[in-house]
C-alpha cells in the first residue's frame, strides 16, 4: 500500500519536473517576444514606423540621424539570394546523388561529411571567407572591396548547403521504391527517374528545405559580420561592402552605444523585422510541407 | 508457333542465396503464360529477370542465357529492353501525377513531344485498358484519386502506351477485390491478341481461367511447364498435383 503511494508520488514528481523543463523554453520564447515587442513599440514612439520601413538611409549614429531600415533589408536579402544561388542547385544535386546514385559505401562517407559542415562554428566560416574566399574573389574581380557581399554569400551558401541536401535527401528517400520501379519498367534511365519522378514526388519536402535554408541565411550573423562589412547601403553590387540586419545588431551590441538611447533601441526594431521575416518563412515551410505532402497508400 | 522468350540454364542469386536453378523455358507469342508456385519459389525472381528489373538490386546476379526476340538481353540497353518488355506490379503504383501525365510519361521519355500525338496515345492506351469511359472527363485529375482496380488498369494503360511486345504481370490482382480482378483477367485475354503475356499469380483459379500455359516453380526449380488445361487436369509431377489441389503453399 505504502509502496504504491510512494510510486505514485514519484511518478507525479517526475511528470511535474519534466513539465517545468518544458515550460522553461516556452517562457523564454515568450519573454524574448515580449521584450522585442515592448522595445520596438517604444522605438516607434520616437521614429515613425513608416519612416523606418520606407527610408533608404540608415545612419542612426550620425547627425542628422536616419532610421530607414531598407539598406539593412537590402543587404540581408542580397546575402540570402547569393547564398540561395549557391546552395539550392548544389544542395539538390547532392541530394539526388545521395538518394539515387550513391552506392551505400560512398553514401556512408559523403553524408556524414556533409553533415559535419553543419557543425562547424559560423565564426570559422567567417574567417574562411576573409582569408580564403575574399582573396580569391579579388584575384578574379580586381577592385573588390576587402569586405564584400559576394564572399559572405558564398560562405553562407556553403553553410546552408548541408541543410538543403540533407532535408531534400530525406524527402527523396521517402518516395516509395514502387514509383521508381514503375518508371524503370517503362524504359526510363536513372536520370529520368530522378528528375521526372523522384524530384516531383518529393517537391514539397524539397521546397520546405529551401525555405528553411534561406531563413537560416537571413538569420546568419557571425560569418556575414566578418565577411560583408558594416556599410549599410542600397546597392545590388556584390563586390561592395554592405551590412545585414544581424551584422548591424552585432555592431551596436559590441560598440559603446549608451544603453537606453534611441540608437540602442534600433536593434530591437531591426531584430523585430528579422524575427517577422524568419517567422513567416518558417511558417511557409511548414505550410507547404503539410499542404502538398503526397499521401501514398 | 513462335517463341519470344527463351531462358537457357538460368541460375540466379541474391547474394549467396540461390534463387533460380537451371530454369529452361520457352514462352510463346500471343499467349498467356502463368507462373505459379508457393511464396519464395522464385517465380517473381524469374519474371524480374526477363526485363532486367533485378538489375536494380545490388546483390543480384545470374548465369545462363535469357533470349528475347532472338537477342540476348545483355546485348541491349536495359532501357530498350524494358520498353519492349513492360511490367505491371503487384500493388498499383501510379505516379503522383494526373491520369493524363501517367500515360504520357512513357511516350515522353521515348521522345514523343507532339501534343496531338500524345493525346491520341493517351486515349488509345486508356481504351485498350478499358478505362477510357471511366476517366475521359477527368484526365487532368490526380491518378491517386482512382480506386485500386482503376489504378491497376491505369498502370496497364501506362505500360501499353510505350508499345511493348511483351507484358509481365507480377501478381497484378493480389491487392484487388474480385470484381476488379475479373476485369483485369478479361483485359489480359483481350490484350493477348496483340501482346505476349507472362503473369505470376498466387491464385490457382486465375491461372486456370486466364492462361494458355502454366509453369510451376518450387524451391527455385521449374518443376512442370505445359498446357494449362492439361497441367491442371493431369499434372505429371507429384508436387505439382499436391500444390494445385492445395496440399501445401
Amino acid at each position: 500500500m505504502d509502496r504504491l503511494r510512494i510510486q505514485r508520488i514519484r511518478e507525479l514528481a517526475i511528470e511535474k519536473t519534466l513539465f517545468l523543463c518544458a515550460l522553461v523554453s516556452v517562457l523564454t520564447t515568450m519573454g524574448i517576444v515580449l521584450v522585442l515587442v515592448f522595445e520596438t513599440l517604444s522605438f516607434f514612439e520616437e521614429v515613425p514606423i513608416l519612416e523606418f520601413l520606407t527610408g533608404t538611409t540608415w545612419a542612426p549614429s550620425f547627425r542628422p540621424q536616419h532610421f530607414g531600415v531598407l539598406p539593412l533589408i537590402n543587404g540581408t536579402l542580397m546575402i540570402a539570394l547569393g547564398a540561395a544561388v549557391i546552395a539550392l542547385p548544389l544542395g539538390i544535386a547532392s541530394a539526388i546523388y545521395l538518394s539515387e546514385y550513391a552506392k551505400p559505401g560512398v553514401k556512408a562517407v559523403v553524408k556524414p561529411v556533409l553533415e559535419i559542415l553543419a557543425g562547424i562554428p559560423t565564426v570559422v566560416y567567417g574567417y574562411f571567407a576573409i582569408s580564403f574566399i575574399t582573396p580569391l574573389i579579388r584575384e578574379v574581380v580586381p577592385g573588390t572591396n576587402i569586405f564584400n557581399a559576394a564572399s559572405a554569400s558564398i560562405v553562407v551558401g556553403i553553410m546552408i548547403l548541408p541543410m538543403v541536401s540533407s532535408l531534400s535527401e530525406d524527402a527523396m528517400r521517402s518516395v516509395p521504391g514502387a514509383l521508381r520501379e514503375g518508371a524503370y519498367a517503362l524504359g526510363s534511365t536513372k536520370f529520368d527517374v530522378s528528375t521526372k519522378i523522384v524530384v516531383p514526388a518529393a517537391l514539397s519536402g524539397i521546397i520546405a528545405s529551401f525555405i528553411l535554408a534561406i531563413s537560416r541565411a537571413i538569420g546568419e550573423t557571425m560569418a556575414v559580420t566578418l565577411a560583408a562589412g558594416a556599410t549599410a547601403k542600397m546597392t545590388l553590387n556584390f563586390f561592395e561592402s554592405i551590412q545585414t540586419m544581424t551584422a548591424y545588431i552585432v555592431q551596436v551590441s559590441l560598440g559603446d552605444t549608451p544603453y537606453g538611447s534611441i540608437e540602442y533601441r534600433t536593434i530591437f526594431a531591426v531584430g523585430a523585422v528579422l524575427f517577422v521575416m524568419t517567422f513567416i518563412m518558417n511558417i511557409a515551410s511548414m505550410w507547404i510541407k503539410n499542404r502538398y505532402r503526397e499521401v501514398y497508400t | 508457333m513462335t517463341t519470344v522468350i527463351k531462358t537457357i540454364n538460368l541460375n540466379a542469386w541474391y547474394g549467396e542465396k540461390l534463387a533460380l536453378i537451371d530454369v529452361n523455358t520457352e514462352i510463346e507469342e500471343n499467349k498467356i503464360t502463368a507462373i505459379i508456385g508457393p511464396s519464395g519459389c522464385g517465380k517473381s525472381t524469374f519474371i524480374r529477370c526477363l526485363n532486367r528489373m533485378n538489375d536494380l538490386v545490388d546483390i543480384f546476379r545470374y548465369e545462363g542465357e535469357i533470349i528475347v526476340d532472338n537477342i540476348n538481353i545483355n546485348d541491349i540497353e536495359p532501357e530498350a529492353l524494358r520498353k519492349n518488355v513492360g511490367m505491371v506490379f503487384q500493388k498499383p503504383n501510379p505516379f503522383p501525377k494526373s491520369i493524363y501525365d501517367n500515360i504520357a510519361f512513357g511516350p515522353k521519355i521515348q521522345g514523343v513531344k507532339d501534343k496531338g500525338e500524345l493525346d491520341s496515345i493517351v486515349e488509345q492506351s486508356l481504351k485498350k485498358a478499358a478505362l477510357w469511359d471511366e476517366v475521359k472527363d477527368r484526365l487532368k485529375d490526380s491518378a491517386l484519386g482512382l480506386s485500386g482496380g482503376q489504378q491497376q488498369r491505369l498502370c496497364i494503360a501506362r505500360t501499353v502506351a510505350v508499345e511493348p511486345e511483351i507484358i509481365l504481370f507480377d501478381e497484378p490482382c493480389s491487392a484487388l477485390d474480385p470484381i476488379s480482378t475479373s476485369k483485369i483477367e478479361d483485359l489480359m485475354i483481350e490484350l493477348k491478341k496483340k501482346y505476349t503475356i507472362v503473369i505470376v499469380t498466387h491464385n490457382m483459379q486465375q491461372a486456370a481461367r486466364a492462361s494458355d500455359y502454366t509453369a510451376f516453380f518450387l524451391d527455385g526449380k521449374l518443376i512442370e511447364f505445359g498446357d494449362t488445361k492439361q497441367l491442371f487436369r493431369k499434372p505429371v509431377e507429384k508436387s505439382t498435383e499436391d500444390y494445385i489441389i492445395g496440399r501445401f503453399g
